[in-house]
């Protein structure tokens, strides 16, 4: 089976900082690969690399068949990617903004109100300026612009920060269904239980690189020998 | 890429209606600088009708500053500037959205210049034609120079002092082209009027197919 995603000694350079000094990772699809490792160590370079907007400088980097040394442009289309910035418009509404994203990303703005129903945004939110919405409200919104667009790949950086505990349940299960159906997601997430509950995999990165890796959970020792969690 | 030109456009014009930056702030702005020259010249009428088609070409590129520079922030909001780079849209149609967006702005803002400098002015319109086509193609111009010179200012640090930096001196032919184009229009220039415009078109051209050439390489960089 072709994996998702083929990283093998990829590096990547932010300025002539090493952001990736040789990670070496193969996701199959329908996996939920969690990434964890203390900050700075190069998840979120991971999940940038794989949407295509780090560009590797050196190794191999192939996701969803497309050969990022190459061309990192038609992969965009194919990804989802929900990091620390929502990526909405503040003047618009939530509706406005889920559906100009639905046309930007090549899907049917019509398919903007079953999105947000999937990330349970009240009617009286959707039709609310982005810039009145609080911290949860703006997750969930950047969620349903996200989802519109149908994504094949998942790249999700920190997704359950700045939720609330049913938020975080609903990030999880829209994870754990976007997997039965196909889909791969790879997320970065500091908060270890709630995220090794969902992922079917965890990969733990430092300095760069991969230095852990398990189908299920790390072992603790694996844990101690990396960075002392 | 005009289906993502459109959509660009759509999104843009939407926004500045929900934010009225153009209604309350360029316009009182335009007004103010009409009545500033007219309190400059010492409300002499006849000097403010010799130099009213300078005085309306600077005034509009002082208000194409301020749009192109909202224009751009918009785009700087909170990871927006990423999610275009993730979206379907050709980097060529952003470009081209950018262009249609502001030109409307743009367009509505002449307009009502126009409608001050008669007012104050006392000018009397003439040579409609060679007005309203040395308007379409100056403000084209404009816009397709504004919106490649946008982003490379948005990304440096000190991006509003140095928009204005930057774009003033490449937008110094329109100001002549449209200037004397219009002084012949209404009647006080020394001819080549059409001469004039279809320099403006050339300018207006060669930005656009720039701005379309090498639009995708300022949204990878900035």
């Amino acid at each position: 089976m072709e994996p998702v995603v083929h990283l093998h000694s990829t590096v990547a350079l932010l300025g002539r900082f090493p952001a990736l000094a040789g990670v070496d990772l193969d996701v199959d699809p329908g996996e939920i690969v969690l990434l964890r490792g203390p900050n700075g160590a190069g998840k979120t370079t991971v999940l940038r690399l794989c949407a295509g907007l780090v560009a590797p400088t050196r190794g191999e980097a192939v996701v969803l068949g497309v050969d990022l040394t190459v061309d990192r442009r038609s992969i965009r289309p194919l990804v989802g990617m929900m990091g620390h910035a929502t990526g909405l418009y503040d003047d618009l509404t939530v509706a406005e903004n889920v559906r100009f994203w639905a046309r930007a990303g090549g899907a049917d703005p019509a398919d903007a109100g079953a999105a947000m129903d999937r990330v349970e945004l009240a009617a009286r939110v959707r039709s609310l300026p982005v810039e009145r919405l609080s911290a949860g409200q703006r997750r969930r919104a950047s969620l349903a612009a996200m989802l519109v667009r149908r994504p094949r790949l998942w790249l999700l950086d920190e997704p359950h920060a700045g939720l609330d505990a049913a938020a975080r349940d609903l990030v999880d299960s829209l994870v754990t269904e976007a997997s039965s159906v196909g889909a791969t997601v790879l997320f970065a997430s500091h908060e270890l239980d709630r995220a090794e509950a969902v992922a079917t995999r965890t990969v733990t990165i430092s300095g760069g690189m991969v230095v852990g890796d398990s189908a299920a959970h790390l072992s603790a020792p694996v844990l101690e020998a990396t960075h002392g969690a | 890429m005009v289906h993502d030109a459109l959509i660009i456009a759509g999104k843009d014009l939407r926004l500045e209606a929900r934010s009225r930056v153009a209604l309350n702030q360029v316009l009182p702005f335009v007004l103010a600088v009409v009545l500033l020259f007219g309190f400059a010249l010492d409300a002499d009428t006849a000097l403010l009708r010799r130099a009213t088609s300078g005085l309306f070409w600077v005034t509009v590129l002082f208000s194409a500053v301020i749009m192109v520079q909202r224009s751009f922030a918009i785009e700087r909001q909170d990871g927006v500037t990423d999610a275009l780079r993730l979206s379907s849209l050709s980097p060529g149609g952003i470009f081209l959205g950018k262009v249609v967006s502001l030109f409307c702005q743009l367009i509505v803002v002449e307009v009502v210049l126009g409608l001050c400098v008669v007012v104050f002015y006392d000018v009397t319109l003439s040579g409609g034609a060679l007005l309203a086509v040395v308007s379409v193609v100056a403000t084209l111009g404009i816009a397709a120079a504004g919106s490649l010179y946008g982003p490379l200012a948005a990304g440096l640090r000190n991006r509003d002092t140095l928009l204005p930096l930057l774009l003033l001196p490449v937008l110094a032919p329109i100001l002549l082209g449209a200037s004397r184009a219009f002084e012949t229009a209404l009647g006080r220039g020394v001819g080549g009027g059409w001469q004039w415009a279809a320099m403006l078109g050339i300018f207006a051209a060669v930005y656009l197919a720039l701005g379309v050439a090498v639009w995708g390489t300022l949204l990878e960089e900035t």
